[in-house]
């Protein structure tokens, strides 16, 4: 093998050496003239709009847009007009810390917007923490994400709250009495809302008379539902994801039983009762809202989204508007954008009429907030019942 | 002895820049450290497909390893009661980074063994395999001392925050000065003549197993260091953090700088990841636009940025040349 001549080596060294410093001088010059001071207020907002969860992203992203839009449409907050600066993470950490460190460093955000994934909020929340920026995540469940710091809020719902739920929702919504629940051990998802479920249950005067386990990924679900069969529960609680829920009722059906069969959020997607429709008639899940809900504020959302983007809004997008629009609300009750004072604000969040219920920011920075059950028909899904806080029935049963 | 003093230089000229990085924009300062762990990553990869000629796609299993190793020391160590600052801090890090670069070597270990019968295309895919393996494993294992779970399977894990410019370049410095001082000892010709031609090697005595498994061993120790930074740069880390992606993404460094040109794998890890910043800008061309800029380099430098040059032969001007390989 031959080397290339010195003179030529030398050459393109200075010229690939050129070309790194020209991007490194532009790179420099790009982030030091950030937006204007005083004429905007910036909102920084990172998301994967590319990647693994860029559905999520995509819809959180539309959600945050179309509320920045209407506030700016009717004359901003202060004064002044909300800019949006948006960093796509591309679904990947170590991108996430990147993007909050441009958007909290370079573009001087006075406050955050992100992420839908747990791992992706704890990863961007310290740095916004550190910097005193308040930190505002549309759907991140895991409860240590608030953790992180005082200026790092939730507007969705944690785990243990859905099972909680979901038990008032079976005693007082279906006066059952006598419950099953079958939890996937592989999923702190499922075992958080499965705990909670159960310690609700059994205190608010229900018995749980089966508890049945089984694992990300099985097929066959038959030995656990004979078992439940056996103790003859009149509502099967089933904290699991729709790959192995939509195995797991069809079997419980051809199994014969009839019983109510209730899950979580994870239950949501178009996929879980494809095929046999009719067995998933008596199932319930708890989700974040449901587009049928006669609610006026959810009507409007749903109207301003199918105009602005053609599609129904999922919950991501409906969180993400709710979010960005918290976000107003506490800048304009702040009265400024300083950050101690915006914190505060945010803190106090009291009944904020969202789209996906009520919002209360508690003093763990979670959100208190209604949830909404849905009811599947012939394998569509369809807005059951609202239920508060506290377990209270907000609407009547359909 | 010429190659210490460079050691030494740099090392003195890191310590000097050090005293900078606060005043620099942490956003920048940020990617910075983040060009410093890929060239640490890059660099010992080279080892493995460049120098030696073992396509690995496994880079990020081993960077798995030494991530989750290291932040379960430094975590075990910190809920413990031991300050992370200041000198226990420098020395529980230093602990931390070296118990990965050992457990990643041990993996090392035992891809580089099976790695004896499999050459080419069939090695990418069992360090593919492995590299998921890995990935698996860690998003299932039930690790829990004392009752707090370590490593969070898919959800996460949390890890301090550690990494600063003066470890990253650091590390980086001493990765390159053991790259290239082993690969341009008598004894490193070995690893370049397996690269060159097996069969020749073979029948000249070098004892092509023992170098195989040699250049996996030493990458990837330098992989689980490099991971180790990663994690305590990245503030949680997830399995997701470690798929074959981020595998393709150091080739795709290594490749580029040119298969065995450290300075060149330097100079794409710098390249490519201002790349990737300047882009950020157009989120949604992003990806398209840094692909087809990668076509472009690559048609256009087929043999990496600088060729197949090692830093011996860019500075040969006041160093002595080294025949590097037979042909």
């Amino acid at each position: 093998m031959t080397f290339p001549l010195d003179s030529i080596l030398r050459f393109r060294t200075l010229a690939v050496c050129s070309i790194v410093a020209c991007s490194a001088a532009f790179f420099v010059s790009c982030k030091t003239s950030g937006g204007p001071a005083g004429s905007e207020i910036i909102v920084g907002e990172y998301a994967s709009l590319t990647g693994g969860t860029a559905t999520f992203g995509q819809s959180v992203h539309n959600g945050d847009v179309l509320a920045v839009d209407e506030i700016n449409a009717s004359g901003g907050v202060l004064g002044k007009k909300i800019n949006l600066v948006t960093e796509d993470d591309q679904s990947k950490t170590e991108e996430a810390v990147a993007s909050v460190q441009k958007l909290v460093n370079s573009d001087k955000a006075i406050a955050l917007l992100g992420e839908v994934a747990s791992s992706r909020s704890m990863a961007g929340a310290p740095i916004a923490q550190q910097a005193h920026v308040p930190m505002i995540t549309p759907a991140s469940t895991n409860e240590d994400v608030t953790k992180k710091g005082d200026y790092i809020f939730r507007i969705c719902f944690i785990d243990p709250f859905q099972g909680k739920t979901m038990a008032h929702f079976a005693l007082g919504s279906l006066g059952k009495k006598r419950a099953a629940v079958l939890t996937d051990v592989k999923q702190d998802y499922s075992v958080g809302l499965d705990e909670a479920f159960k310690h609700t249950f059994s205190t608010a005067g229900g018995t749980i008379v089966s508890e049945q386990s089984y694992s990300t990924g099985d097929k066959d679900f038959h030995a656990p539902l004979t078992s439940i069969r056996a103790a003859n529960p009149d509502v099967i609680f089933v904290p699991g994801y729709y790959t192995e829920v939509s195995l797991i009722v069809r079997q419980a059906r051809e199994l014969g039983i009839e019983c109510p069969i209730l899950g979580g959020d994870g239950w949501d997607s178009p996929e879980l009762t494809k095929g046999e429709e009719q067995q998933f008639n008596n199932t319930f899940f708890s989700n974040h809202y449901a587009t049928e809900d006669p609610d006026s504020t959810v009507q409007n959302f749903v109207k301003k989204y199918q105009d602005k983007y053609h599609a129904v809004p999922d919950a991501m997008a409906a969180l993400g508007y709710d979010a960005a629009r918290i976000l107003a609300d506490a800048i304009k009750r702040a009265g400024s954008t300083d950050s101690s004072a915006l914190r505060k604000a945010i803190a106090e969040t009291k009944d904020f009429p969202g789209v996906t219920g009520h919002i209360t920011i508690d003093e763990n920075r979670n959100a208190s907030k209604p949830l909404t059950i849905i009811k599947i028909v012939d394998g569509k899904f369809h807005f059951a019942q609202r239920i508060g806080p506290n377990g209270e029935a907000l609407t009547p049963l359909k | 002895m010429k190659s210490y003093t460079g050691l030494l230089i740099a090392v003195v000229t890191i310590i000097g820049a050090s005293f900078l990085a606060p005043m620099i924009n942490p956003y920048i300062l940020g990617r910075i450290i983040y060009i410093g762990i890929m060239i640490s990553l890059a660099v010992s990869l080279n080892l493995i497909n460049g120098f030696t000629g073992q396509f690995s796609l496994g880079h990020a299993g081993f960077m798995a390893v030494g991530a989750y190793t290291s932040a379960v020391v430094t975590t075990y160590l910190s809920t413990h009661g031991l300050e992370m600052s200041g000198m226990t801090g420098t020395i529980s890090f230093f602990v931390a980074l070296v118990c990965g670069g050992l457990l990643a070597a041990v993996a090392g270990l035992g891809v580089g063994i099976p790695s004896l019968r499999l050459r080419g295309d069939y090695l990418a895919i069992v360090t593919l395999g492995f590299n998921e393996i890995i990935r698996v494993i860690i998003q299932n294992v039930d690790f829990k001392i004392h009752g707090t779970d370590y490593i969070g399977g898919a959800r996460g894990f949390s890890v301090l925050p550690m990494t600063t410019f003066i470890w990253v370049f650091l590390v980086a410095a001493v990765v390159v000065f053991c790259v290239e001082n082993l690969v341009n000892s008598t004894y490193g010709r070995g690893f370049l003549a397996v690269r060159d031609d097996e069969i020749a090697a073979e029948a000249m005595g070098v004892d092509t197993t023992k170098f195989k498994v040699r250049a996996f061993v030493v990458g990837a120790f330098f992989a689980g260091v490099g991971g180790g930074l990663f994690a305590h740069s990245n503030y949680n880390i997830t399995p997701l953090d470690f798929t074959f992606l981020q595998s393709i993404d150091i080739v795709v460094i290594v490749i580029l700088g040119g298969m065995g040109s450290t300075v060149g794998v330097i100079l794409a890890a710098i390249v490519l990841t201002t790349l990737s910043e300047l882009l950020r800008s157009v989120p949604e061309y992003r990806m398209i636009i840094y692909s087809l800029l990668l076509i472009m380099l690559m048609i256009s430098r087929p043999q990496g940025l600088l060729g197949p040059s090692t830093l011996g032969k860019l500075f040969k001007f006041w160093r002595k040349p080294v025949v590097a390989s037979t042909d």
